[in-house]
């Protein structure tokens, strides 16, 4: 199936108005020896023929309609309203480019604006951009603001920002003139004494996360007085569904906020796409990355919308610009609009508080294991890690997944030094069926 | 085309008025014209020290951004913080209230360098053709 | 027939925002009831929680459902008109890709589930890779950049890597000055210096010009091919043997790969990187700006610098493989933008491989037929055939005050969208034209007609031209004060 509307009637009729007899002419200026000799390709399908294969092949994969999954680790499985995939679905939501053409876009224009608030109201930061790629490398995209901003060398991350986010900032930074130093945790929370002792007048910024890899709340408002003593910029990684509840990062003191907005109607989709979201104070709009819709009037005074400030960006400034993105996540801030313009401020805090519900009766009921016991002693929003006495995160996943149920995560692998530990997260979506299910094959585990 | 006599003129279209000792400078009709509205002057920091031809600040319009350049080596003394709340005076007063920044050369002879107002009239008729 | 859609004052009013849909206690969603095993304030400390809620919009739900769907009728898209956006590749985006993309086992995965439960996904993103491999000729991919933009980055934080492990770290980065600003933008975020190549007489990289500026400080060139004026750069062999004879690499921006499809592989002309558009030759949507895909083919020489994990198959199995000590990294919270991977994977299965030959081959027929329609009317700099998108010049129309912008304009009054204007910066008033394959002979003889009556009207009365569009629900929107005096977000008015 190809897509193509012409005959080859047509075809004949256009080679002829172009001048040529035949395709091959149209390129006399590809040498010979370019030409490939091989295109090895399965044949094309029909429709039919595709759903059936991708149907095959899919097969081997269990989603989270069957499995009963207690992930969490930056990638959360939360509701996405009805409404969100009908109107998202629209062909004039998904078909339409970047709007460059001002006048030909103001529905997706309109959109950003009202997203660019949405984002500034639930960070509580004065200006929002129409999104990075996800949460990572709006992290990244962050961290190269606050370090042209401030001219200043040193970076300092928590260890308790997500492994992966570092690791994005630091691939980001390579070749860079900074660098990036770690501050450890300490009971589950960045070690504020060792945040003090490496805030130096040298920082450019601090780079925290709440709640953080291990759910645990940070003392961000401690840590933002510590970063700014120094004249430093403090820099917040959010969880959206969380800030329902919990303080958002203007009001702790960051200068600058991020976060994985894909929570807020997208699915989890295996990691992607994402929504990065970015907001800052409003001394930073200048040297903000991404782009920015903008509210203005037409000569007859009709309110309109337009992408500005395009200068910094890559099309204008070239290798000047404050960052080279191009293409950002529309489609997904549209999806972030229409969920929260849906939810409205009761529906995010309702929403927030099932997660603390079904998070805490989790851990609860996890705790009524002699075996199982709570690694930190800090509140937290709706992750939380646990450690095994006398079996492996291993086993017990194992033992779970024959009853289709997926544990919680591993930390060994980036966290070591805190020995057998699980990292379970409960969302709105967990539902008693699939504690009730989790609790039973956890009772199955066997000791050494 | 207003090309006042007076000041002394840059190949990348800044004028230079000596002013008690300082340099200030702008720029041009030319320019301006070139670069439509103004939305946004960058300026640089007091008391940094500029070389000649360094780019020093960026005037931006809604389609175009532009390196302004240092013409004469030197400090920045003062620059134009009006610039800040009203862009558009480089538009309305290019050699008057749309100054950008003065320079305390640090090399005077570099002055005499640069373009009169008949050689820099040759080099914008010359860029038309 | 009229490919173009009326718009009606009627549909057209002004929509309000959302927040001017708001009133306060109205309530739309409805979540399950909340009971805690404890008292709020027992499991989070008081000054841990939100003092104001969010100023969120309280609207129900028909009122959320008028406003958006209102909003999106405001759009010009590919689904309802020709988006001939040079440089885009603004093709139909098949349902299919969409549908399939949305079942569970695509769309409802958790990126930790453990690889026995995700077999079918990492078979399709290993499979992927290899049909990509198979298209381009290169030796191995990562999925993982988000766009292509950050394509670019990955492949030039590589090309640094390659050459700090060979013991010579590189400073420059050689573009041509016809190139998209993503290059330069982002050679320049890796540390590089950008050194621009003018563009030869016939809007070619100019051997000569490359030459000179060949040294053992260059890490590679980037460029784009067909160029950005769509004409292939014939001398390619010469390019890429200048380039490896030198030590550097040569970066393929591979945003006209839809020209290129089963014609001219990558691989087999001296590229060393190439970073793909799959939001453009591979028919994912755009989303009103994103989310894109952009995935890195390299050389077998250049696949330990690809970022970690990859997918790799062990005997039956579908694993993730660590990066290894030499992978720049990563530059994605996980895999990349499975959403958008699996759409392309459906679409090069549906097309296949005759489909794809036949991708590449109506959108060169169709470039050069809507070129030769409108051969005297808007003049094609470069007397060639172009391959699937050409660059004419407007300033003839200058002579009666008139614009690429304001045609452009125009163009938006007769239910077009226009083509990109002002890009690249060696054309001057550049109008590139990007028709694509899945446009049928009507739509582009219509355009035609409808740029014809434009010139005319250029001629004859200008002012009608340089005021358009006129019948949109925004006349030309102020684009100085939006950046005079930005207002990027709504805020509630202070009684």
């Amino acid at each position: 199936m190809d897509y193509l509307p012409h005959t080859d009637e047509q075809f004949r009729e256009m080679l002829q108005t172009i001048g040529v007899r035949s395709f091959e002419e149209l390129l006399t200026n590809i040498p010979a020896e370019a030409r490939c000799t091989s295109f090895n390709l399965p044949e094309g399908l029909s429709e039919a023929e595709v759903l059936q294969a991708c149907e095959s092949l899919s097969m081997p994969t269990r989603s989270l309609r069957e499995l009963a999954s207690f992930l969490g680790f930056g990638a959360y499985h939360h509701l996405v309203p009805t409404v969100v995939d009908s109107l998202a679905a629209r062909g004039e939501w998904l078909s339409p480019y970047t709007p460059y053409q001002a006048e030909a876009s103001q529905g997706t224009l309109q959109m950003i604006y009202e997203f660019q608030t949405m984002v500034c109201e639930l960070l509580g930061m004065d200006v929002a951009n129409a999104s990075i790629y996800d949460g990572a490398s709006s992290l990244a995209e962050a961290a190269l603001m606050a370090l042209r901003t401030s001219a200043r060398p040193r970076l300092l991350i928590s260890e308790a920002v997500h492994p992966h986010y570092r690791h994005v900032v630091a691939t980001y930074l390579s070749g860079f003139p900074c660098v990036i130093q770690e501050i450890p945790h300490v009971e589950g929370v960045t070690d504020l004494e060792a945040l003090a002792a490496a805030c130096k007048d040298d920082v450019a910024a601090v780079l925290m996360q709440q709640p953080n890899v291990f759910g645990c709340l940070e003392p961000m408002e401690q840590a933002a007085a510590i970063t700014h003593r120094v004249g430093g910029f403090f820099v917040a990684n959010a969880y959206p569904i969380s800030l329902g509840l919990i303080k958002p990062p203007g009001a702790y003191g960051a200068d600058i906020a991020v976060a994985e907005g894909r929570c807020l109607g997208s699915p989890v989709a295996f990691g992607g796409p994402g929504l990065g979201l970015f907001a800052a104070k409003q001394s930073f709009l200048r040297r903000m990355p991404g782009r920015l819709a903008g509210c203005t009037t037409d000569q007859a005074q009709r309110r309109g919308f337009t992408l500005t400030l395009q200068t910094r960006e890559q099309h204008i400034r070239r290798e000047q610009a404050t960052s080279n993105i191009c293409t950002n996540e529309g489609w997904l801030c549209l999806r972030a609009t229409i969920f929260l313009s849906l939810l409205g401020p009761q529906g995010l805090r309702d929403m927030a508080s099932l997660n603390v519900h079904k998070a805490h009766t989790v851990f609860e009921r996890l705790r009524t294991f002699e075996w199982i016991e709570p690694v930190f002693a800090q509140p937290f929003f709706n992750e939380f890690a646990v450690r095994y006495k006398g079996r492996t995160v291993e086993a017990v996943n194992q033992a779970l997944l024959t009853r289709g149920v997926v544990g919680g995560l591993s930390l060994e692998p980036w966290y070591p030094s805190l020995g057998e530990s699980a990292l379970w997260c409960a969302t709105e979506l967990t539902s008693e069926e699939q504690v009730n299910r989790m609790i039973d094959a956890l009772t199955s585990v066997r000791g050494a | 085309m207003q090309i006042p006599e007076g000041l002394r003129y840059t190949k990348t279209h800044e004028w230079v008025k000596r002013l008690d000792g300082q340099a200030q400078v702008g720029i041009t009709s030319h320019a301006q014209e070139e670069l439509r509205d103004v939305v946004y002057v960058e300026l640089p920091q007091v008391g940094r020290t500029v070389k000649q031809g360094e780019a020093t600040a960026v005037v931006e319009s809604v389609k175009a951004a532009f390196d302004i350049y240092a013409p004469v080596s030197g400090t920045i003394v003062q620059v134009n913080t009006a610039l800040s709340t009203s862009p558009q005076l480089v538009n309305q007063d290019c050699y008057g209230q749309g100054w950008f920044f003065a320079i305390t050369p640090s090399n005077p002879p570099e002055l005499n360098g640069l373009m009169g107002p008949a050689d820099y009239e040759q080099l914008i008729k010359a860029a038309a053709h | 027939m009229s490919e173009t859609i009326e718009m009606t004052d009627k549909d057209l009013s002004a929509e309000p925002l959302i927040f001017e849909r708001s009133v306060p206690g109205r309530r739309s969603y409805r979540l399950p009831p909340v009971s805690l095993p404890k008292p709020l304030e027992s499991l989070l400390p008081a000054d841990a929680l939100r003092a104001e809620p969010p100023a969120l919009p309280e609207v129900d739900e028909l009122g959320v459902v008028r406003h958006f769907t209102r909003l999106s009728q405001l759009n010009f898209s590919v689904d309802t008109q020709f988006y001939p956006l040079g440089s885009c590749t603004m093709k139909y985006n098949p349902k299919l890709n969409d549908r399939i993309a949305s079942w569970s086992r695509c769309a409802l995965v958790h990126p930790m589930q453990p690889e026995s439960t995700a077999q079918g996904l990492l078979g399709l993103l290993f499979e992927l890779e290899q049909l990509l491999c198979q298209i381009t000729g290169m030796a191995a991919f990562t999925l993982q950049p988000a766009a292509g933009a950050q394509g670019e980055l990955t492949g030039l934080k590589i090309i640094r890597a390659y050459h700090r492990a060979k013991g010579h770290p590189r400073s420059t980065i050689l573009i041509p000055d016809s190139a998209h600003g993503t290059n330069p933008a982002s050679a320049a975020l890796s540390g590089f210096r950008v050194v621009k190549l003018a563009s030869g007489p016939d809007g070619l990289i100019d051997l000569r010009e490359l030459e000179q500026h060949l040294s053992d400080d260059v890490a590679a060139l980037m460029l784009t091919n067909p160029n950005t004026l769509g004409l292939f750069e014939k001398d390619i062999f010469a390019i890429s043997n200048l380039l490896h004879e030198h030590g550097g690499l040569v970066y393929l921006d591979g945003a006209n790969m839809n020209a290129l499809l089963g014609i001219v592989k990558p691989g087999d002309i001296g590229v060393d990187l190439i970073q793909l558009n799959l939001h453009k030759t591979f028919s994912t949507p755009h989303g009103g700006g994103g989310p894109g895909a952009g995935p890195v083919g390299v050389t077998k020489a250049l696949e330990a610098f690809l970022p970690t994990p990859r997918v790799g198959r062990r005997g039956e199995q579908y694993v993730f493989e660590d990066g290894g000590t030499h992978s720049i990294g990563r530059v994605h919270g996980f895999y990349g933008n499975v959403g958008v991977l699996v759409r392309a994977y459906v679409y090069i299965r549906t097309l296949g491989k005759e489909g794809l030959q036949g991708v590449s081959r109506a959108a060169i027929i169709n470039a050069n037929y809507l070129k030769a329609k409108l051969a005297e009317l808007l003049p094609v700099p470069f007397d060639t055939h172009c391959l699937h998108e050409f660059v004419a010049s407007l300033k003839a129309l200058k002579a009666h005050g008139v614009s690429a912008w304001d045609v452009a304009k125009r163009l938006l009054d007769e239910g077009f969208y226009a083509p990109t204007v002002y890009f690249p910066m060696i054309v001057e008033e550049a109008f590139m034209v990007e028709p694509t394959e899945t446009e049928s002979k009507e739509t582009l003889d219509a355009f035609a007609q409808a740029l014809t009556r434009i010139v005319d009207e250029a001629k004859a009365r200008p002012d009608v031209v340089k005021h358009a569009p006129e019948r949109l629900p925004v006349g030309r929107v102020d684009e100085v004060k939006a950046a005079r005096e930005p207002n990027l977000r709504w805020a509630k008015k202070r009684g």
